[in-house]
């Protein structure tokens, strides 16, 4: 991929990002950057011609791997998957209630939930231009619901700003568009700017802002029953008697500029973010659960492949039983597609080439947290009014997700407590969980107080402790150099998985890897 | 009444955040690098998030490898290098600290763990000059 700006790479770029914009906006910052983006899927994958009683392994039952899977038992093949845990989804992953996570270290965490609440420990929000994801959820008959990403009553947060008190999102961005609109108008106005614009676009320009930016006569944003309608009244409006609603003050542009509550104003509005985002009801592992229902038969579970080994005829793969056993097999096929993730496949015996070892080699996977904290009452909705969607912060915690389902439901409630990236995730990944629980509480507590009274059990998945990723998704060293060589078949080896995809981190990219894969494995196979 | 509830509320909100808890933490993507100096602060704020409390190292699908009585951190060289550059699944650590708790912790590493290597430490200049490999 072309580095398009010049003299940084572009890891570089996104490190900057990561400290200027807060490391939530790193993801985002990706999909403007070529890293994510619309989905090129072109529709179910038709792989027409006789594959001649071909055989092939797959490795890792993630949605690569399912979507290889299934589609090659469809198409004909003879199919075979190992799996290192005891069910299939890999990443696409939800914990419910009385189920139980060892992460590395040994610590063992059950789930307290109460019956009907989740947590999508990866993935969680799908885009509406993610085409394969929405396709296989179309074909499985997987139930979505709308996932509130910008919802205006959350809140905006610096721990350093404003006595430390959250602000409600649709107060610092009507005042921040307003004021910005109201400078920018005046300038225009009075002939201040100098600019390409004619006199009519002047005019027009200065007509447009008054409309975007809420402005007065004379140009100005200031408090009024016109701009409490856009960030809300001092005094709500009611029925009857002394019911007027009262407008209600505007924050400064000062304020917000030194309190930096603009970070996260466009958050939502990039393409993977934009409103159109699903989640699964019930949880994201329904999407799992729908391939697993088709090729559950082909899965070898608690396998924990050791060994890989290519030749021009064939491929075999040695595991062992992954919990603790010693006792090898091992099972060979006509070809292989390898969905393990490259942390993990680094330190597997293989006799891949120099160029395709190198490439396995230099994607470690980053840092990431999620802390799901279940509360005795949803005090967000009935005390706050927020419905969904997410509030940022500059602390450790990065943002707190509210519940886009069973909205006004009476009893316990699931918040998204923690999702971090960067430093503050290593020192996440770097405590024993029930530490990370209370950094959770303790930052949270800043924005709801009544989080200590309402708390009733938490859990938490930490990226480099989960054993089969060690990490939460590729960042190739290099991509440049060596994402290329991946892609070709090692003898009789494709790889496939997010990693093998200009989506990383998304189910699209794992998917839409897997049909490339296998598209070009059946031509091989049909043209022999 | 309602004004008593969340008065008892910040009381027990407040308490529990004095129960002082382990380390401090990094602010949320404003500032980049940890805020420990001690060698074993840090290695208790990072490393042991994949090398694990005390170097033990940890297996699943792959493995972190112990640091714990290491033949590996010998080398005071290769050890900073691994933390700057990272290898393999160890990614590039060299971004969220600087020179200083590089050598601090890499320091630590050598001299505690079942490690007691009674060479001279590395110095942040080192690292300095190890960052240019
Ligand atoms: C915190 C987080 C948030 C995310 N958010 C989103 C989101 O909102 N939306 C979205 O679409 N995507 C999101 N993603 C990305 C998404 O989860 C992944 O891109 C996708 O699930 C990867 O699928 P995969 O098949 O490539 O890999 P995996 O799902 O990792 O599959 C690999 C499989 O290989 C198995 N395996 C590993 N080692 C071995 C071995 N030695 N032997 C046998 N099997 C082995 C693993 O157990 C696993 O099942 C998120 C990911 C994370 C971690
Ligand atoms: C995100 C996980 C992660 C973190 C954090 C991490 N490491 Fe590592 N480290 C690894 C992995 C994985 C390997 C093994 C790489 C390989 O050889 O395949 C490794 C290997 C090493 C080795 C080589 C050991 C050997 O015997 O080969 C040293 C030394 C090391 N790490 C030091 C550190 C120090 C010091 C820190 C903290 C500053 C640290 N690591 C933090 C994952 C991590």
């Amino acid at each position: 991929m072309v580095d398009h700006i010049s003299g940084m790479t572009r890891r570089g770029v996104l490190t900057m990002i990561g400290l200027a914009a807060g490391a939530s906006a790193m993801y985002t910052a990706m999909a403007g950057m070529g890293l994510a983006g619309t989905s090129n899927y072109k529709g179910p994958i038709k792989l027409e011609g006789d594959p001649k009683g071909t055989s092939v392994l797959i490795l890792g039952a993630g949605l690569a791997g399912l979507t290889a899977a299934l589609e090659l038992h469809n198409a004909g093949y003879k199919v075979q998957v190992l799996e290192y845990r005891e069910k299939a989804g890999g990443r696409c992953w939800t914990l419910r209630g009385g189920e139980t996570y060892t992460e590395l270290g040994g610590f063992k965490q059950e789930v307290k939930f109460t019956e009907g609440n989740y947590l999508n420990a990866g993935p969680w929000r799908i885009p509406s231009d993610h085409y394969a994801v929405l396709d296989y959820c179309r074909r499985f008959g997987v139930k979505l619901e709308p996932f509130i990403q910008q919802n205006y009553n959350a809140y905006l947060h610096n721990s350093q700003a404003f006595g430390g008190k959250p602000q409600r999102f649709k107060e610092i961005q009507a005042d921040y568009r307003g004021q910005i609109s109201e400078l920018l108008a005046k300038a225009v106005d009075q002939k201040k700017l100098d600019g390409p614009l004619t006199d009519d676009d002047a005019a027009l320009l200065v007509e447009s802002l008054k409309r975007y930016g809420v402005l007065d006569e004379n140009l100005a944003y200031v408090k009024s029953d016109a701009t409490s309608i856009y960030r809300g009244w001092a005094k709500e409006p009611g029925g009857g008697v002394d019911a007027k609603g009262e407008p209600s003050d505007i924050i400064s542009l000062s304020d917000i500029l030194q309190g930096r509550l603009w970070q996260d104003l466009i958050t939502g509005e990039s393409i993977d973010h934009q409103a159109g985002i699903f989640q699964p009801v019930g949880g994201m592992d329904m999407i799992a659960q729908g391939f697993e229902r088709e090729v559950k038969d082909l899965i070898t579970y608690n396998a924990k492949v050791i060994k890989i080994e290519g030749s021009e005829t064939g491929v075999s793969a040695t595991y062992v039983d992954s919990n603790g056993g010693t006792a090898e097999k091992t099972v060979s096929a006509d070809y292989c597609i390898c969905t393990i993730p490259f942390s993990v496949l680094s330190q597997i015996e293989h006799n891949f080439s120099g160029e395709m070892t190198e490439a396995i080699d230099s994607v470690p996977y980053a840092s990431s947290i999620k802390v799901g904290l279940e509360f005795k009452r949803r005090f967000w909705e009935e005390d706050e009014h927020i419905y969904g969607g997410i509030s940022y912060t500059d602390t450790p915690i990065t943002l707190i997700s509210y519940p886009s389902n069973d909205y006004l439901s009476k009893g316990p409630g699931v918040l998204l407590g923690a999702y971090s990236w960067g430093a503050a995730s290593y020192q996440f990944n770097a405590i024993p969980a029930e530490e990370r629980i209370e950094i959770a509480l303790k930052y949270g507590e800043m924005i709801h107080k009544q989080y200590r009274d309402e708390y009733s059990n938490g859990v938490t998945v930490a990226w480099h402790r989960v054993p089969w990723t060690l990490g939460c998704y590729g960042e190739w060293r290099d991509q440049e150099a060596h994402y290329d060589n991946a892609c070709k078949m090692d003898q009789r080896t494709l790889m496939a998985g997010e990693h093998i995809s200009y989506l990383p981190a998304w189910q699209e990219g794992a998917i839409l890897s897997a049909l490339n894969a296998i598209e070009r494995l059946h031509k091989i196979v049909t043209a022999a | 009444m309602k004004l008593k509830f969340f008065t008892v509320v910040l009381t027990v909100g407040l308490m529990s955040q004095s129960a002082a808890f382990g380390q401090d933490f990094v602010q949320s993507g404003t500032a980049p690098t940890l805020p420990q100096r001690e060698g074993k602060e840090i290695y208790n704020a990072i490393c042991s998030g994949c090398h694990m409390p005390d170097g033990v190292g940890a297996v699943g699908a792959a493995a972190y490898p112990p640091l714990a009585k290491s033949d590996f951190v010998g080398s005071k060289e290769a050890t900073a290098q691994w933390v700057i550059k990272g290898y393999k699944a160890m990614p590039p650590l060299g971004d969220v600290m600087d020179d200083e708790q590089i050598a601090a912790v890499v320091n630590y590493v050598r001299t505690n763990l079942g490690n007691a290597y009674d060479d001279e430490e590395l110095t942040a200049a080192e690292v300095a000059d190890i960052r240019t490999w």
